[in-house]
């Protein structure tokens, strides 16, 4: 009994006893991490294939809708989602150099910017709602030729940026658990994997913006 | 860990670009260019959400059997858009025949 305890024991805490060793432990959660991102690459994928069908069936009403997306708030929060992508980087790269303070640091700043893209979020859907623009029974358009056909591309609108706004949501809520694991010292040099796996997380979320900005607000406009 | 520490001069020089294209991107969406303003917007995205596959989430260094795993999930992507848009972009161009 004293002699299988010391066994276990022996290799690094972190390390999980069906791993050979960390680094295909880390290659093993890195895949599986993909394996996730790939699934939401095809759930969002089916958004953008939907949005491409209409544009493509409705193009006057299209072109009338692009006039009422914010551009300045979208390009704003574009900017703000590339520096948290840059400061999420940073954060994984801190933790790799076990630098405790800085990897707290990062990960704070990714989370203001995070709560910052969101509150923008929350002032343009306010204004979508000023307006009349939510699709429903108080949906309200200026030209009436396109009445029904701009509630499907508003709908689409939401539809697309509010589950991408979700997933920064959920992100938002794993930074913070990292936060917290980090200010306890749960993390060092040898072992940050949620950090890193996090990190791709919240680049990937990244990504879906960068496609969500041209496609939702400077298409069409002119 | 195997990983090698990526320097803070190449995430802040891919920072600066994915900037740049951000405002480039805009600037473009202000011209009038006809159907190239649909070309343009989606090159500039994908250069960007290729620099943050390769630099910020470290694809580039990653292992083969997760680059498979990237590089399927693409193509599964491309099967899904390219077999949708055949369907409903040629639709009306056989004279006479009117699905929708």
């Amino acid at each position: 009994m004293a002699d299988s305890e010391a066994t276990l024991t022996a290799h690094e805490p972190e390390l999980k006893h069906h791993f050979d060793d960390s680094a295909q432990q880390l290659e093993s959660s890195t895949l599986g991490m993909w394996v996730f991102l790939v699934t939401e690459v095809m759930f969002f994928g089916g958004m953008f294939g939907a949005y491409t069908v209409y544009r493509n069936l409705y193009r006057e009403a299209f072109a009338s809708t692009s006039h009422f997306m914010n551009v300045t708030i979208g390009a704003a929060n574009t900017g703000v989602l590339i520096c948290s992508s840059f400061t999420m980087a940073l954060a994984v790269r801190s933790a790799q150099l076990g630098q405790k303070k800085a990897l707290i640091a990062f990960l704070i700043l990714t989370l203001i910017l995070g709560c910052v893209f969101l509150s923008l979020k929350y002032v343009e859907y306010h204004e979508k709602w000023a307006d009349h623009h939510v699709p429903g029974p108080g949906f309200q358009y200026a030209d009436p030729r396109y009445f029904r056909q701009a509630q499907i591309l508003f709908f689409l609108y939401f539809a697309m940026t509010g589950m991408h706004a979700i997933h920064m949501i959920v992100g938002a809520g794993l930074l913070t658990t990292l936060i917290v694991m980090a200010a306890r010292d749960r993390f060092s040099a040898a072992w940050y994997t949620p950090v890193e796996m996090i990190g791709l997380y919240w680049h990937f979320v990244d990504i879906v913006w960068i496609f969500l900005f041209p496609l939702l607000y400077l298409i069409g406009h002119t | 860990m195997n990983h090698q520490v990526v320097s803070v001069k190449v995430y802040a020089a891919v920072f600066c670009a994915l900037l740049a294209l951000t405002i480039t991107t805009v600037a473009l969406s202000k011209l009038d260019l006809g159907e190239y303003n649909f070309i343009a917007a989606m090159t500039i995205a994908v250069i960007k959400a290729t620099l943050v596959v390769m630099f910020f989430m470290d694809v580039r260094h990653a292992s083969s059997m997760t680059k498979l795993f990237v590089g399927a999930g693409l193509f599964w992507l491309a099967i899904m858009l390219v077999f949708l848009l055949s369907d409903y972009l040629s639709r009306g161009w056989l004279p006479g025949l009117r699905w929708l």
